[in-house]
C-alpha cells in the first residue's frame, strides 16, 4: 500500500486522541472520544471537523465563468460575487463525475471544491475542457479546510473580530474573505450537517494556528473536534448525498436525489444536458427514497430492497441515527416501487421499512 | 488491567467459569475498538451452541461484528438489559455489559487463554 497523504492537521489528530483511518488516501480521524458524543455536540452546541482532504481548484480569467458553467449542471451563469452553488458535474451520458461547490470569488475567479476521492479525475476532466484564456490551479495541497458546525458556531466566530465584522451580513451559501494573523481566510456559510455552520479555507501553513484558535474561541461553548464518523451520521440525518453512496459513475443527478441541481433551461449548454433532458422526459428509472426501520437492526449500504418478492433496489447509506435513536437509510429503488411498501433484507431477514420524507432531522442551516 | 480470573478468546471475548456454567462478554479492548454500540442481537435462551459458532451480532454506528460461542453448551440466560442499554458493553464490559450465560456441555473445542496471553495478543 502506498503512503497515506496527510493534512496539515494529521499529526495534531494523532496526538489528540484521533483514531486515524485511510479515507480517500488520506490519514484522517474517524473519531476522537466517540462518534455519538461528537454527533450530539454538533447538534447541541458546536464541533469542528478537519476536511482538508477535499480538493480546491481555481479557474481564473475572463472566460472562467463560462468555462465552469459549461461543465456543471447548476447555473453558474447567474452566480453573484460572494455566492456559492452546489452542483453536479456530469458526463455526456448524464452520470455524475462528482458533486461540487462552486464559489464566485469575483468576476474572474471561481473556486471549485470537489471530493478527495474524485479529485484526480475532476482535475483531468476540467483541464481537458479549459476554454481559451482560463488559468487552472489545483490549490488542494496549499489549502486547509475546516468545518465549524452547530448552533453555537456563529458564537465561536464572534470571538474572532475580523470574522465577527462580516458575520451578520453573511447569508447561507455565501462567502467572505477575513483576515487571520494577516493571512486571507475564506469564511463560507456552508456545511454538511444540517446545522448552522461555516467552512473555513485557510493557507496550509496557518492551519494549525487557526485550528487551535477555533478550539480556544469555542471553549465556553464546549467545542471539540469531530471525526468523519460523525460527519457521515450528521449528513445522513440531513439527507445529503455522498459520492460513492447515493452518487456514483452509474447514477444521474435525478437518480441520486439531487435532481434539483440540474438547470436544463440555463443559458449555457453543459456536458450531459441532452441525456439529462431525455431522462427527465422519458422517466427517471430509479429514485432515492428515505427509509426508517422499526427496531434497532441497521440496514447497511448494498442491503437489498424488496417490494413483495421483487428485488427493486438497494440501500446506498444506512446508519443508526443518534438524534432519532433509530436506524435510518437511503435507498435507490425502481421508480415503479417508490410508492410501495418496501422491505430491506438484513442478515437474511426481511424488515419492513417506513418511507419518510427528507430530511430525517429538520434542517437548521438558516437559523442563527 | 484486565481481570486475571477470566479466560479470553482470540475473538476478544472473556469467559468467567462458575462450576458447569460460564458467563461471556467482550473485552474492553473489543469494546473500545468497536466504538459506540447501538444494538446487540443475542441467541434465544435454551438454544444449543457449538464452540466457535456465531451466537449474535454487535452493531455500532459504523459496522456490525459477530460474536462467537466460546464453549459448547446451552444458552441459559441472555442479558436483557442490553436491549435498551447496549452502551453498557462500552461502559462496563466486564460487569453489567455481560452478554450470555451458557451451561457448558464441553470445553473440548474451546480455545481459551489467560489474561497475560490475551494482553500479549492485543499488545
Amino acid at each position: 500500500m502506498s503512503e497515506l497523504r496527510e493534512t496539515p492537521l494529521t499529526p495534531w489528530h494523532a496526538e489528540n486522541g484521533g483514531r486515524m483511518v485511510d479515507f480517500a488516501g488520506y490519514s484522517m480521524p474517524v473519531q476522537y472520544e466517540g462518534l455519538m458524543a461528537e454527533h450530539r455536540r454538533v447538534r447541541e452546541t458546536v464541533g469542528v471537523f478537519d476536511v482538508s482532504h477535499m480538493g480546491e481548484l481555481y479557474l481564473r480569467g475572463t472566460a472562467a465563468r463560462d468555462c465552469i458553467d459549461r461543465l456543471v449542471t447548476n447555473n453558474v451563469g447567474k452566480l453573484a460575487t460572494g455566492a456559492v452553488l452546489y452542483t453536479a458535474m456530469c458526463r455526456e451520458n448524464g452520470t455524475v463525475i462528482d458533486d461540487l461547490l462552486v464559489y464566485c470569488m469575483d468576476e474572474q475567479e471561481f473556486l471549485v471544491v470537489c471530493n478527495a476521492s474524485n479529485r484526480e479525475r475532476v482535475v483531468a476532466w476540467i483541464q481537458a475542457r479549459l476554454l481559451e484564456g482560463v488559468e487552472f490551479q489545483d490549490a488542494t495541497d496549499d489549502t486547509a479546510l475546516f468545518a465549524l458546525q452547530g448552533p453555537a458556531s456563529a458564537d465561536v466566530l464572534r470571538k474572532w473580530s475580523e470574522a465577527a465584522a462580516v458575520l451578520d451580513s453573511l447569508d447561507y451559501y455565501h462567502v467572505a474573505r477575513v483576515s487571520f494573523e494577516g493571512h486571507s481566510v475564506l469564511l463560507s456559510r456552508t456545511g454538511y450537517t444540517g446545522e448552522l455552520g461555516y467552512e473555513l479555507y485557510a493557507p496550509a501553513d496557518q492551519a494549525v494556528a487557526l485550528w487551535k484558535s477555533l478550539l480556544e474561541w469555542g471553549k465556553e461553548f464546549s467545542i471539540a473536534p469531530a471525526g468523519l464518523g460523525a460527519r457521515d451520521t450528521l449528513r445522513l440525518e440531513a439527507g445529503y448525498a455522498l459520492y460513492g453512496h447515493e452518487l456514483d459513475d452509474d447514477t444521474t443527478p435525478y437518480e441520486g436525489g439531487i435532481g434539483w441541481v440540474v438547470k436544463s433551461k440555463k443559458a449555457s449548454p453543459f456536458v450531459g444536458k441532452d441525456a439529462l433532458v431525455a431522462q427527465k422526459q422519458g422517466g427517471v428509472p430509479r429514485q432515492l427514497v428515505a427509509l426508517r426501520l422499526p427496531d434497532r437492526a441497521i440496514a447497511r449500504a448494498h442491503a437489498p430492497v424488496f417490494h413483495g418478492e421483487h428485488a427493486v433496489g438497494e440501500v446506498t447509506s444506512g446508519t443508526f441515527s443518534p438524534t432519532l435513536e433509530a436506524p435510518i437509510a437511503l435507498a435507490k429503488v425502481a421508480a415503479s416501487a417508490v410508492e410501495s411498501i418496501l422491505t430491506i433484507e438484513i442478515r437474511g431477514r426481511r424488515v419492513e421499512a417506513e418511507t419518510v420524507s427528507l430530511p430525517f432531522v429538520p434542517s437548521r442551516v438558516k437559523v442563527s | 488491567m484486565r481481570p486475571d480470573d477470566l479466560n479470553y478468546t482470540k475473538e476478544h471475548e472473556w469467559v468467567r467459569s462458575e462450576g458447569q456454567e460460564v458467563t461471556v462478554g467482550i473485552t474492553d479492548y473489543a469494546a473500545e475498538e468497536l466504538g459506540d454500540i447501538v444494538f446487540i442481537e443475542l441467541p434465544e435462551e435454551g438454544r444449543s451452541m457449538s464452540a466457535g459458532e456465531p451466537m449474535g451480532t454487535i452493531e455500532t454506528v459504523k459496522a456490525v461484528e459477530e460474536v462467537y460461542a466460546p464453549v459448547t453448551g446451552t444458552i441459559l440466560a441472555v442479558n436483557h438489559a442490553l436491549i435498551d442499554s447496549p452502551d453498557l458493553v462500552n461502559s462496563e464490559p466486564y460487569g453489567e455489559g455481560w452478554l450470555v450465560r451458557i451451561a457448558v456441555e464441553s470445553m473440548e473445542d474451546a480455545e481459551l487463554m489467560s489474561a497475560s496471553d490475551y494482553d500479549a495478543m492485543v499488545g
